[in-house]
């Protein structure tokens, strides 16, 4: 499935928090959104899983517009990985696939084989068979976002968006939850902190500052020491990973504020 | 614990408690009597002109009285359950939303001042149930933004509403001054099924029965919407709408409930945890045993408390408190229960 904003902009409070923002990510496609510290990438994620409401602008869904469907209908087909992924109750690892099957259910149905089917697969694929009774919250960082890419996946998405799947992990987490991603598939849209994860990931980038989509394109043409100045204000080098040919970055330091 | 097992359990103790609720108390009658009146009751049989008085004390006292402890009981569990996922708090009650508070300053108004005098015994639940429609509407406006009801907003709302209406509330049994109207005002204020006739029976159970129709049909929301509105959203729930939604279901069950019986506390804070406790944190499975457990409990609470220090009822609150914390500190020691992450 492809995903496709036009001239999406949100204003909250009278502030701007995205302008303008037209992306495309096409069907398998691996697409990143990267950008400093309140950029606007998670808002922009955000109106296209549903959590806010663009304030003008459209999200198409293999051309179907988003907000004419139901919620439930674009749950379907797409699933996502919020960062705010707490809760008060001590659900099990088991239940919290399951809500995953929510927006196939019927509300007073019990849940068919296959769903129980499915969210058992869902969890095997991201090797956490062996978690499913186990609280939610008792488990590690790098667990609790295998079960929940467990619980994108039971909803037999055909897009995953993902707002910083790796912050808080460590390195062999980080690569794993991306690689599950990867392997799903799926189309896939993800804000990223880690230009080197993202250059090694993404076949597309798009960089956003201010809540612009400033440049874009395969990482290797984005990622430039210029456009690193101007956006991120370090200076940094780039080298070629000796093995994948993948651009990586190395940071020098930071670039005195321009006055 | 499987539920196949556990809720036919629970019902069938419902129901023999309900017997036993209008069997025990003072009078002496034996359980063959308190059967003969009830299937009398139920049935529309007939009774001799001299088992009038015991007739009347088993079935028109003793049985709504039960059966109205029941309803009380299930609703506040249901919605202790249904308040606690829609401000996802754990420490959350029917009362936090500042309803239960509203519906007391009506109570009393009637209790007190004689307010509203012209409804006869209608007054006070009357009264009461529009008071907290009231509080609903003006904890609702309060709290509302652009994108719906936001858990913290309305917690706040609620809490700082709930000191505002007790304010009022103090106020008036301060003015008025008058003992045993005090007394009532308290009694009313701790709760209790003292009240309970027929009469109050019918609209609390339609509100009860129709408020866990909507839950029963909401779980599957309900467990999503736990999760956070970000995760909702993303599994096709909208969290602002559906917040709106619980809001006004919650607030008309807890008005109902609170104007037939006072704001009977506990029940709905503990219940919930004590539920979770046996068979976890899936709304599905909590919503099918709560309302029975609650239900079980306040028969129970209701019966000693008219029985423990007879003739002198005790308030309903001191005892669920009584009988509920050992209970509950019990199966909180026995169990790794995770209770907000800790």
């Amino acid at each position: 499935m492809h995903i496709e904003t036009t001239a999406l902009s949100v204003e909250i409070s009278g502030a701007r928090l995205v302008q303008d923002i037209s992306l495309h990510a096409a069907t398998g496609q691996f697409v990143g959104l990267v950008g400093p510290n309140g950029s606007g990438k998670s808002t922009l994620l955000r109106t296209v899983y549903r959590a806010l409401r663009p304030t003008s602008g459209s999200v198409l869904l293999d051309g179907d517009d988003l907000y004419g469907m139901s919620a439930r209908e674009s749950a379907r087909r797409l699933a996502a990985l919020p960062q705010e992924a707490t809760t008060e109750f001590d659900f099990t690892v088991a239940e919290v696939v399951a809500m995953g099957r929510v927006p196939h259910q019927r509300a007073l149905a019990r849940a068919t084989a296959e769903d129980l089917d499915t969210c058992t697969t869902a969890l095997a694929q991201v090797g956490a068979a062996h978690l499913a009774d186990r609280g939610y919250l008792t488990l590690s960082g790098g667990e609790k976002q295998r079960v929940l890419i467990a619980r994108a996946l039971a909803q037999q998405p055909r897009a995953l968006i993902l707002d910083e799947p790796t912050n808080h992990l460590d390195i062999a987490q980080q690569l794993e939850v991306l690689s599950l991603v990867r392997g799903s598939g799926l189309t896939v849209l993800t804000a990223l902190h880690d230009l080197n994860l993202a250059a090694l990931h993404c076949d597309l980038l798009y960089v956003i500052e201010s809540g612009r989509i400033v440049a874009s394109g395969p990482p290797h043409d984005v990622l430039t020491p210029d456009l690193l100045a101007d956006v991120f204000g370090v200076r940094a080098h780039r080298v070629r990973h000796p093995e994948t040919g993948a651009v990586q970055l190395l940071f020098d330091r930071l670039l005195p504020t321009p006055s | 614990m499987p539920l196949p097992l556990l809720v036919p359990a629970l019902l069938a103790a419902t129901l023999v408690s309900l017997v036993c609720g209008a069997g025990l108390g003072a009078s002496g009658l034996t359980w063959s009597e308190v059967l003969r009146y009830l299937w009398a009751g139920l049935s529309g049989g007939s009774i001799s002109p001299d088992e009038v008085p015991a007739y009347t004390i088993v079935w028109e006292l003793r049985f709504p009285r039960a059966v109205l402890a029941a309803v009380v009981g299930a609703g506040l569990s249901a919605i202790g359950i249904a308040v606690q996922a829609m401000v996802r708090n754990a420490l959350a009650d029917p009362f936090v939303l500042g309803i239960s508070s509203g519906a007391a300053v009506g109570a009393n108004a009637v209790l007190l001042f004689g307010a509203l005098g012209a409804l006869g015994v209608w007054a006070l639940s009357t009264a009461a149930f529009v008071s907290a429609l009231a509080a609903m509407a003006l904890v609702y406006a309060v709290a509302r933004t652009p994108r719906g009801l936001t858990p913290l907003r309305l917690v706040l709302t609620g809490t700082a509403m709930y000191y505002g209406f007790s304010a009022i509330t103090t106020f008036m049994v301060f003015a008025a001054e008058r003992g045993e109207a005090a007394r009532s005002a308290m009694m009313w204020l701790l709760g209790s099924l003292g009240g309970a006739s027929w009469g109050s029976v019918p609209i609390a159970a339609v509100a009860v029965c129709g408020g866990l129709a909507h839950l029963a049909w909401s779980a599957r929301r309900l467990n999503a919407l736990a999760m956070g509105d970000e995760t909702a959203a993303a599994l096709g729930v909208d969290a602002g709408r559906f917040r709106k939604e619980l809001f006004v279901v919650c607030a008309a069950v807890t008005g109902a409930v609170v104007a037939v019986s006072g704001a009977i506390g506990f029940v709905g804070l503990m219940v919930p945890h004590a539920v979770r406790m046996l068979v976890g944190a899936d709304h599905r499975r909590l919503l099918a045993v709560a309302p029975l457990l609650g239900a079980l409990l306040l028969i129970w609470v209701d019966v000693l408390s008219r029985t423990v220090l007879a003739p002198v009822e005790l308030p309903v609150g001191v005892l669920t408190a009584a009988v509920g914390v050992p209970c509950f500190v019990l199966l909180m020691r026995r169990n790794s229960y995770s209770f907000g992450g800790a």
